[in-house]
């Protein structure tokens, strides 16, 4: 007898009952289509999206993320450019490659260096987009894929998230069914945009694409990894003491673009 | 580890008489508590995210076969890889057989309790393969060669000093001169040292605070980063879990999680919650090419359907710990084994054996605050006094304890016997301490007056001025 077998017999046996039965099979199928969500607390469910996206910066701000709201895409490299000058941060980043982060005007600030792909030992800033932010807890919702790999939101000491105010939504619910909607969708992802400066990490990832996978990527599938990310690296370990930058980021920024707000 | 749970009596008298870890656990003591109470108030439906947490649970419990039969097809369906493992050996078995296809060298670790339970690392050396542990309390106990002491700050019982001399004996390869005198200086030169080793492991292992069955994803909850670096920089990520980490949907583990962080360390999130489903996918620029789950049991399947399923609710969040006066003064390693405090007193017995770590669910006050602060309500005192009815069944008590209990209750069993008795008992001695009010020492009860002094009983006992109060009410006598 397999371990498997062993084990679901086991827990059978315990429960003092054999395999299910069809129609309670099919119930608990349901239970799992519907997914229905339980309780939601009202903090951020009550708000309209104003308040959100208010309540999304408190939140965030109360666990040293900073914070800083710019008008448009033309903002964005201003913005950055004074964070890393005022943080006494070399004007140089890794971004990711995904095209939303294309249209960026970077070239009004040619002093900026930017290398887009995925984040080696030696990258110090990172800049990405996110999936989402999530109002209540002040928390960030980034997934991996090609144009979104996932060392950058941890290998380099400081990293620089993009935030339309139109993605912020109000619970951990609102980002599952974003997830949902893409698998579903699964859009065939477009390759990674190249550039003569992004090293040896993008040139093993690209070594890999054409390469042998070792399975289709199925429809419905989340994507690999899914960062909720509520402020920078922390540990407590060590007399209970809060320090930042653990192992993870030291500094989380957030540059939030007021676009037109989103439509529920 | 081979349990000392039996020595727990010398353990905790040894605990008290460790200044080091009564520092060290006085900080705990109001840190947890308060941080928990503070997140709680902010928060009105906590109380309504309890009863649904709870209510998950059971359901999942009830449907444990199913959902993870439907876990397996999805982690499956994703190209990652599901092994089960019915104990110890066998799941120790399984990561080495992975670990050594890949050729692996050296694994980094993410937290993980089951890891602990199955004595993971010290397999891993046995085998040739080197272990590195990267959450930093993690880090600090395998440098010093003992377990964790609770079960989400592992080196909670250590001060700041134990862990600079740990660091200067491990990190010869620095400035001797350094110093290395606050929690900043002592948490940079970790990340330092550890920064290598995530770039060149080969396999990362981390747990899981929850496997959803709906998606076949994997989820865990950190604030330091390590289990992400953990899980996306090797070739290879596993994942070493016990089987009642199912959830079934994305938006059932959402409420287990607004219950988790709070109830843990009163954050309102952890700084990290990180989903995992698969290995990488075509086109991806990182992450682990392979993805496998080694799913325990243990002993688990037998605890469902029985007076000690409600454990397997338990979402480890140490609340039950960090609120408990017991572990408070004897610390987590007087328990002798992984799991400490109230928990532990619950789950040890059943994992390890009631004759081992019957002691556990002895040392309880039944004060209750356990169940109080539990986030899926687990009836943590009701399980321990059936430890105790089934240490008592099955004469594993001493016989002086055994003849004691029985004397009593042949006497309790008798009202007017027992109140006569107890009626002489505290005439006497209200007249033997009529003069200090107290008593420095009395026969049989050094256990008490050992420690403290035992107030002698002033004027009558409560029954009998009950029993007159209820004559005067005019109320008929029982």
């Amino acid at each position: 007898m397999t371990a498997r077998d062993d084990i679901l017999g086991g827990i059978r046996r315990s429960l003092r009952r054999g395999p299910l039965p069809a129609d309670k099979t099919a119930a608990l199928t349901a239970r799992l289509a519907a997914h229905r969500r339980n309780l939601v607390p009202a903090r951020a469910a009550a708000l309209d999206h104003g308040g959100r996206v208010d309540l999304f910066v408190a939140m965030a701000e109360e666990v040293q993320t900073t914070v800083a709201r710019v008008a448009s895409d033309r903002d964005i490299p201003a913005e950055v450019a004074r964070y890393l000058a005022a943080e006494n941060l070399p004007a140089e980043l890794v971004a990711a490659p995904d095209a939303s982060l294309d249209a960026i005007p970077w070239n009004t600030r040619p002093l900026l260096q930017i290398r887009r792909g995925r984040a080696e030992a030696h990258d110090a800033v990172s800049l990405t987009p996110c999936l989402a932010a999530v109002a209540e807890t002040g928390t960030l919702m980034l997934a991996s894929g090609p144009g979104t790999p996932t060392t950058l939101n941890f290998l380099p000491d400081t990293h620089i998230v993009l935030l339309r105010a139109s993605q912020v939504v109000a619970g951990y619910e609102d980002g599952w069914d974003l997830l949902r909607t893409r698998a579903a969708s699964n859009p065939s992802p477009a390759p990674p945009i190249p550039s003569p400066a992004s090293g040896r990490g993008l040139g093993r990832g690209q070594a890999e694409e054409g390469g042998s996978p070792q399975h289709a990527d199925r429809t419905g599938a989340l994507p690999r990894t899914v960062n909720l990310i509520t402020g920078p690296s922390r540990t407590g370990d060590i007399e209970q003491r809060i320090q930042l930058g653990a192992h993870g980021p030291r500094r989380l920024h957030v540059v939030l673009v007021e676009d037109a707000p989103h439509q529920d | 580890m081979e349990p000392t749970s039996h020595s727990f009596p010398a353990n905790a008298r040894a605990g008290l008489a460790d200044p080091i870890l009564q520092t060290a656990l006085g900080l705990a003591r109001t840190g947890f508590p308060m941080r928990r109470a503070q997140a709680i108030a902010r928060l009105p439906e906590f109380e309504a995210l309890r009863e649904q947490g709870r209510a998950i649970k059971d359901h999942t419990l009830a449907n444990l076969d199913f959902y993870l039969e439907r876990y397996e097809q999805n982690v499956t369906g994703a190209g990652g890889h599901v092994h089960w493992a019915r104990d110890a050996v066998e799941a120790r078995a399984a990561i080495l057989d992975i670990c050594r296809a890949a050729g692996a060298k050296t694994v980094t670790k993410g937290k993980s309790m089951v890891a602990e339970e199955i004595a993971l690392n010290d397999h891993l050396e046995a085998n040739g393969i080197t272990p590195v542990e990267t959450d930093l309390g993690e880090y600090i106990i395998q440098l010093r060669h003992e377990p964790p002491s609770h079960i989400i700050a592992p080196a909670i019982h250590l001060m700041k000093e134990q862990v600079a001399d740990a660091f200067r004996a491990a990190h010869t390869e620095l400035d001797p001169a350094r110093p290395l005198i606050d929690p900043r200086a002592l948490c940079d030169e970790a990340r330092t040292v550890l920064r290598p080793r995530f770039l060149a492991a080969d396999v990362g292992i981390t747990g899981a605070n929850f496997l959803v069955a709906e998606t076949g994803s994997s989820i865990i909850v950190t604030n330091e980063g390590n289990g992400d670096l953990t899980q996306i920089l090797p070739r290879i990520h596993i994942v070493i879990t016990g089987i009642e980490k199912i959830v079934p949907t994305l938006e059932d583990a959402a409420t287990l999680l607004r219950l988790l962080a709070r109830s843990a360390t009163g954050q309102e999130f952890s700084s990290y919650t990180t989903l995992s489903t698969g290995p990488r996918r075509p086109g991806d620029l990182d992450g682990p090419a392979e993805y496998h789950v080694v799913l325990l049991d243990n002993g688990r399947s037998a605890l469902l359907g029985g007076e000690f399923q409600d454990m397997l609710r338990c979402l480890r969040c140490a609340a039950c710990l960090n609120h408990c006066p017991v572990y408070a003064a004897v610390g987590g390693h007087a328990y002798g084994w992984v799991y400490p405090g109230p928990m532990g007193a619950v789950l040890t017995p059943a994992l390890v054996g009631i004759g081992e770590a019957g002691h556990l669910p002895n040392a309880s006050t039944f004060c209750g605050r356990c169940e109080s602060v539990c986030p899926v309500k687990i009836p943590l005192p009701r399980m321990m006094r059936h430890w105790r009815e089934r240490e008592f069944a099955q004469r594993l008590s001493p016989p002086v304890y055994r003849s004691g209990l029985h004397l009593w209750a042949w006497v309790a069993q008798r009202p007017a016997l027992y109140h006569a008795l107890t009626g002489i008992m505290s005439r006497v001695l209200g007249w033997a301490g009529l003069y200090r009010g107290r008593f420095r020492s009395l026969p049989l009860a050094a256990g008490w007056t050992a420690v403290r002094d035992m107030p002698a009983p002033q004027g009558r006992s409560f029954q009998s001025l009950w029993a007159e109060q209820q004559r005067r009410r005019g109320a008929p006598r029982r």
